[in-house]
């Protein structure tokens, strides 16, 4: 046989040429695996998110028609210009601005105050976490409708407090019928739904602060008010900011409440972008514009919230 | 730590703050299922007074009577159960290449999948309802699951891959020197050790499908399609003054998403913490 003749660094070489062959073909099976991995999944995400994030800048830039095979002509960025002079686009902005501007603090300090209140020895403790948590995982569906009944113009939950409790007002109020009352309806459900979410984000941040420093800073001295300031709130800064960024792209993507409870009206005063985009789209076929609406509502927010990503990080590096 | 006085009072003090959230927080529903308790003529009566003169399970014995209501509550299961098995598969199998395989073209597709993180599914409604025309998959129950499964796999693949890595490597390779292939090494390895992870991955499939009534009241036309949040909602225009029958349907479709949430709570935060604080 061949092998018997071979020198000894021959031999070497062969058996050096052979791992390397085997090692490659096993990098090469687990490439192919790999791929076939990843395939599937990213067949359907491509499909379903990719194509269709490419082709909402595609159809914003032209005059779309209905009728399959009919050309559909290029306008560049009319639709910008058009929704951009829309006094209802414009004012559905501001709504969703407003909103934001109500639910994303209320929500961040009263889910920050109960994640305190909720850390450490308490009896009990998982109860209030619970009972705290379920308007969070409730359907939008259930709690819009459930928000508009206790808001209704007549004898109504929301209005025998404001009148009977609180003597606010001297009768009922139509809440849903003037734009300021019926945002505060939609607000109040927003925040009230979202509080458990952010409570439970900062109480996950605050379980991981090791319960030594606390009762450190307990033996130096300092009091509950400083033990926060010192102690908690830099283990949560990085979580804070995080949830502020959720909170507020999740405020401008305001729908299903808006879509259930007034539906954009009375007459658009309470539309917000994507309650605008819908109608604007599956009521008036409308394509066009409404991915124009979309995106300019996408792109801002992501702007907005990239810019805040990066002020939050460039202090911490101060 | 010993209990002096003032710390009494302070655990005194949280108990009322914590309770009276509590009550603010649970008191809507309350109010619900008594809503739901009450006859229709009882409904508009005194609004503050929880606990109805007369309660009554009428309410509930129409809906669950009602000619559609069981059809869209398994239309509804139907849907939520074959979105959320493709979602656990597609996704960990994402996740496992991503972090254990070497493949070219891994680092963009990652990136890409961490793009889709980004996008808020509302701005991709038009779109996709022009993807489902031409892919005949409007009116379709099953017509749902590929959206339902897209739209979730960037966010799940990415929590995936992030417990993926935490396994150790040494694992793997043992595995490797018995002669495993990628599929045995996933299979039988990695997806029973990610099991909390899994978990998360489950229950935010499961309610988000279930619950989810956007692009399901956009594609869905016929009756008999229906699922429960669309018929809900519809039920809501039909039925204009009967709050009390709103309610009890309502109900009977918190009831399965809030037995999963008190049976599953726990993962619900370990979901969370690797989703949110991490990053």
């Amino acid at each position: 046989m061949t092998v018997t003749s071979q020198t000894p660094s021959a031999a070497v070489r062969a058996a050096a040429e052979g791992w390397r062959r085997a090692s490659s073909s096993r990098a090469r099976r687990t490439a192919l695996a790999g791929w076939l991995f990843v395939l599937p999944g990213f067949a359907v995400y491509g499909l379903v998110m990719l194509y269709p994030a490419v082709q909402t800048v595609l159809l914003s830039l032209q005059d779309w028609t209905i009728v399959p095979g009919q050309e559909s002509p290029w306008v560049g960025l009319a639709n910008y210009a058009e929704a951009l002079q829309d006094p209802v686009f414009l004012r559905s902005l501001v709504n969703a601005a407003a909103y934001t501007a109500f639910t994303v603090p209320l929500q961040v300090v009263i889910g920050l105050f109960l994640a305190v209140l909720l850390d450490g020895y308490l009896p009990g403790r998982v109860l209030f976490r619970v009972l705290f948590y379920l308007p969070v995982v409730s359907s939008w569906v259930v709690v819009s409708l459930l928000f508009r009944y206790i808001f209704a113009s007549d004898d109504s939950l929301a209005n025998s407090v404001v009148v009977n409790l609180l003597h606010l007002s001297g009768s009922n109020v139509a809440w849903f019928q003037q734009r300021w009352t019926a945002m505060l309806a939609i607000a109040l459900l927003g925040t009230w739904k979202g509080i458990g979410w952010s409570m439970l984000i900062f109480l996950a941040a605050l379980t991981a602060v090791p319960v030594e420093l606390k009762e450190a800073a307990a033996l130096d001295g300092a009091g509950a008010v400083r033990r926060f300031r010192y102690v908690s709130l830099p283990a949560i800064r990085s979580a804070l900011s995080v949830v502020f960024i959720l909170l507020f792209i999740g405020g401008f993507n305001v729908f299903i409440s808006v879509q259930l409870m007034t539906g954009g009206g009375p007459s658009n005063a309470t539309q917000v972008p994507l309650t605008y985009m819908y109608q604007q789209a599956f009521d008036f076929l409308d394509f066009s514009y409404g991915s124009a609406v979309s995106f300019i509502l996408t792109g801002t927010v992501l702007a907005l919230s990239a810019l805040q990503y990066w002020w939050t990080r460039r202090r911490e590096a101060l | 730590m010993r209990r002096t006085p003032r710390d009494r009072l302070l655990l005194a003090l949280r108990y009322l703050f914590l309770g009276a959230c509590a009550v603010v927080m649970v008191y809507p529903f309350a109010y619900m299922v008594s809503t739901s308790l009450k006859s229709r003529t009882y409904v508009l009566s005194d609004p503050t007074r929880l606990w109805p003169d007369e309660p009554t399970l009428d309410n509930y014995r129409q809906v669950l009577t009602a000619e559609h209501f069981p059809r869209y509550a398994l239309n509804s299961a139907l849907v939520a159960v074959a979105s959320t098995m493709l979602i656990v598969l597609l996704s960990s199998m994402m996740a496992y290449a991503f972090s254990r395989l070497r493949f070219p073209g891994r680092r963009v597709l990652f990136a890409l999948i961490v793009v889709g993180l980004t996008i808020p599914t509302m701005m991709l409604i038009i779109p996709q309802f022009l993807l489902a025309r031409d892919l005949h998959l409007l009116n379709s129950l099953p017509g749902l699951v590929p959206f339902y499964v897209g739209t979730a796999l960037a966010f799940n693949t990415f929590l995936l891959s992030g417990f993926f890595e935490q396994i150790p490597r040494e694992l793997d390779e043992a595995m490797m020197i018995d002669g495993a292939g990628a599929w045995r090494r996933y299979w039988n390895l990695a997806m029973p050790l990610a099991k909390p992870a899994l978990g998360t991955v489950v229950i935010f499939s499961f309610l988000g499908t279930w619950d989810e009534y956007a692009w399901a009241v956009t594609v869905l036309n016929d009756t008999d399609k229906r699922t429960l949040p669309i018929a809900i909602a519809l039920f809501q225009g039909q039925h204009s003054t009967s709050w009390g029958l709103v309610f009890a349907a309502s109900i009977i479709a918190l009831v399965p998403v809030i037995a999963i949430y008190l049976t599953f709570q726990r993962y619900f935060v370990a979901g969370l913490t690797t989703g949110a604080v991490k990053s």
